[in-house]
């Protein structure tokens, strides 16, 4: 275990001393999950919304879809979106494959039926009385969704952070597409599985390290957001 | 449909987000890319500027603490003066270079001090994809890399065969040794032929980690096994990690088995594993990497030129020589054994 505290000691260094390439892969990894729970949201969202709300033939055959995709396994898109992005694949007129972009591309797609699922509970989850006010109210359809969105920010925030927490800390995916390349594609977790690879373990605890008190940062972020509306 | 409208409105706010984020996800991507083709010497390019640090870490020792001590350069001081000059002949016209290589020449830290150096000189941004030589050699026939360095003589030959290749050099070599643990279960410290460890091994019924996963080594490994007689697929005492050397190293020190190991991975990652080097110097564990261009008659869009440029890079002199000296001030030895020029039946002659 001695490398657990060689880790930590280590990560404090890399802190400390300012070490550039990882403030790069951490401000990397925060940007490529960043920006994949932000589009994963403004797909996620919407739809789970939808999903809720409407009533259509096929709907149960959806929710059991998004359900479904709550759990892809990263590796599994990794490997597909690998394909379509291959330069000779379907997209690959794209130029998308080991590059930021595609990585972000990937990210979004294991985030948005976390997102869209937990939205749907979110929405699912209220009082059915509280739709009845507000339509009692005279909202418009438009109004009564964001009504309920406001009412429903708990579970909504929540699904940002499931989003958020599944792809920062995903690597299948993110190796497969990114290509673990130095400087460009290397993200935290990513690191990590090389250090692991090499052998250099204590490295690989520092930067685990970072990861975690990386998530942690976020997730008190929002939590502060999403309590301190609620008071 | 009644909801209608508002599924419109909800779909436009939805690709409004999207729109935005891709251009912000985008434009990142672009400086990236900007960045790492611009001339050597912007000091505002991070990625290179630490590359550079590390590439002159030799000539000034207080860089060299600062930065992770993974990849010391014995002769950069030499080189890198005379590379900046070249840096400035203006960047290629398609500056993405696809590389794929084996893990070894990533786990040893070789690529490490390479890479940054030949896109110093040369403007081209390379994409290494570290994977074992057989997917190496897929990607390469796929038209998904431009250019290859790869240890896996007998596929290399199938590929050119096949045409999927050109120009392919002889770049470098080092060796493959048997390692296991100190204690040495099957008794096998000292032998000369790799073939008699592996019996030993088999008939000791010692583990042996196999990395089973179409590299250069698990090549060089499975035709042992053929030369030895013996069919290891599916024994109790085969394992296949399906991961790189220093990961499959890792596994055979907390099994205390036996594996072939390319002896750059090997030192780098000693310290931790702490095993024991039991085989070695036999003709038959010679790992020799070639340079090979993609044949470009077969694809569109590959590069060309950045393949031609990486694979004159790699055989230059002066990457020779920096080939030669990576490692020797970490290790103490060499690691690699710069071969430019030398035909293979030289190098198998130890010439």
């Amino acid at each position: 275990m001695q490398f657990v505290w060689d880790g930590f000691v280590e990560a404090l260094r890399r802190l400390l001393a300012g070490d550039a390439e990882t403030y790069r892969i951490t401000w990397l990894s925060l940007q490529v999950s960043g920006i994949a729970t932000l589009i994963s949201l403004a797909i996620g969202a919407p739809l789970g919304l939808l999903l809720a709300l409407a009533r259509f033939r096929g709907r149960r055959l959806a929710i059991a879809l998004v359900n479904t995709g709550m759990g892809f396994p990263p590796v599994v898109v990794g490997t597909f979106v690998s394909l379509l992005l291959f330069r000779h694949g379907p997209l690959g007129f794209l130029h998308m494959f080991l590059t930021v972009r595609g990585m972000v591309m990937a990210q979004t797609i294991i985030a948005t039926p976390l997102v869209c699922g937990f939205t749907l509970a979110a929405i699912g989850g209220l009082d059915s009385s509280i739709m009845l006010q507000i339509r009692a109210l005279g909202a418009s359809r438009w109004q009564s969704a964001l009504l309920l969105v406001r009412e429903a920010r708990l579970g909504m925030l929540a699904a940002v952070m499931a989003g958020f927490g599944a792809v920062i800390s995903e690597v299948g995916a993110t190796i497969a597409v990114g290509g673990n390349i130095k400087d460009q594609t290397r993200t935290l977790t990513g690191a990590i599985v090389l250090e692991n690879g090499r052998g250099e373990f204590d490295q690989a605890i520092a930067l685990s390290i970072i990861l975690m008190t990386l998530i942690f940062a976020v997730n008190l972020v929002l939590t502060f957001a999403q309590q301190q509306r609620r008071a | 449909m009644r909801l209608a409208a508002r599924h419109v409105r909800l779909i436009a706010a939805l690709l409004l987000a999207i729109g935005l984020a891709a251009c912000s996800s985008s434009s990142n991507n672009n400086t990236a890319n900007k960045n790492s083709a611009a001339p050597a010497g912007a000091s505002a390019r991070a990625p290179v500027a630490t590359a550079g640090a590390r590439a002159s870490a030799a000539a000034s020792p207080a860089a060299a603490t600062a930065t992770r001590p993974a990849t010391p350069v014995g002769a950069a001081s030499s080189t890198s003066s005379a590379a900046s000059p070249a840096a400035a002949a203006g960047r290629p016209k398609n500056p993405t270079l696809l590389l794929s290589t084996t893990t070894s020449t990533q786990d040893s830290g070789l690529l490490d001090v390479l890479i940054p150096l030949f896109e110093k000189q040369t403007g081209y941004q390379v994409k290494t994809s570290a994977v074992g030589s057989g997917e190496a050699l897929k990607r390469g026939e796929l038209g998904e890399a431009d250019v290859l360095l790869v240890h896996s003589p007998a596929a290399e030959l199938d590929f050119m065969s096949r045409n999927q290749g050109i120009n392919r050099r002889l770049v470098m070599h080092n060796d493959f040794i048997i390692v296991g643990p100190a204690s040495d279960p099957a008794h096998i410290k000292g032998m000369t032929r790799a073939v008699d460890a592996l019996k030993a091994i088999v008939a000791a019924k010692a583990t042996f980690i196999s990395r089973g996963d179409n590299s250069g080594t698990n090549a060089l490994e499975l035709q042992l096994w053929k030369q030895a007689g013996i069919d290891p697929k599916g024994q109790s005492w085969y394992l296949e990690s399906g991961q790189g050397m220093g990961a499959t190293l890792t596994i055979t020190a907390e099994k205390e088995a036996y594996t072939i190991s390319d002896r750059a991975t090997y030192l780098a990652t000693k310290a931790q594993t702490q095993l024991a080097i039991l085989v070695e110097k036999d003709g038959a564990l010679l790992n020799i990497y070639h340079v090979i261009q993609v044949n470009p008659a077969n694809h569109s869009g590959l590069n060309v030129e950045g393949a031609q440029a990486f694979s004159d890079f790699m055989v230059a002199p002066e990457t020779q020589k920096l080939i030669g000296a990576f490692g020797v001030d970490k290790y103490g030895q060499q690691l690699f054994v710069p071969d430019a020029g030398k035909t293979e039946q030289q190098v198998q002659q130890g010439g």
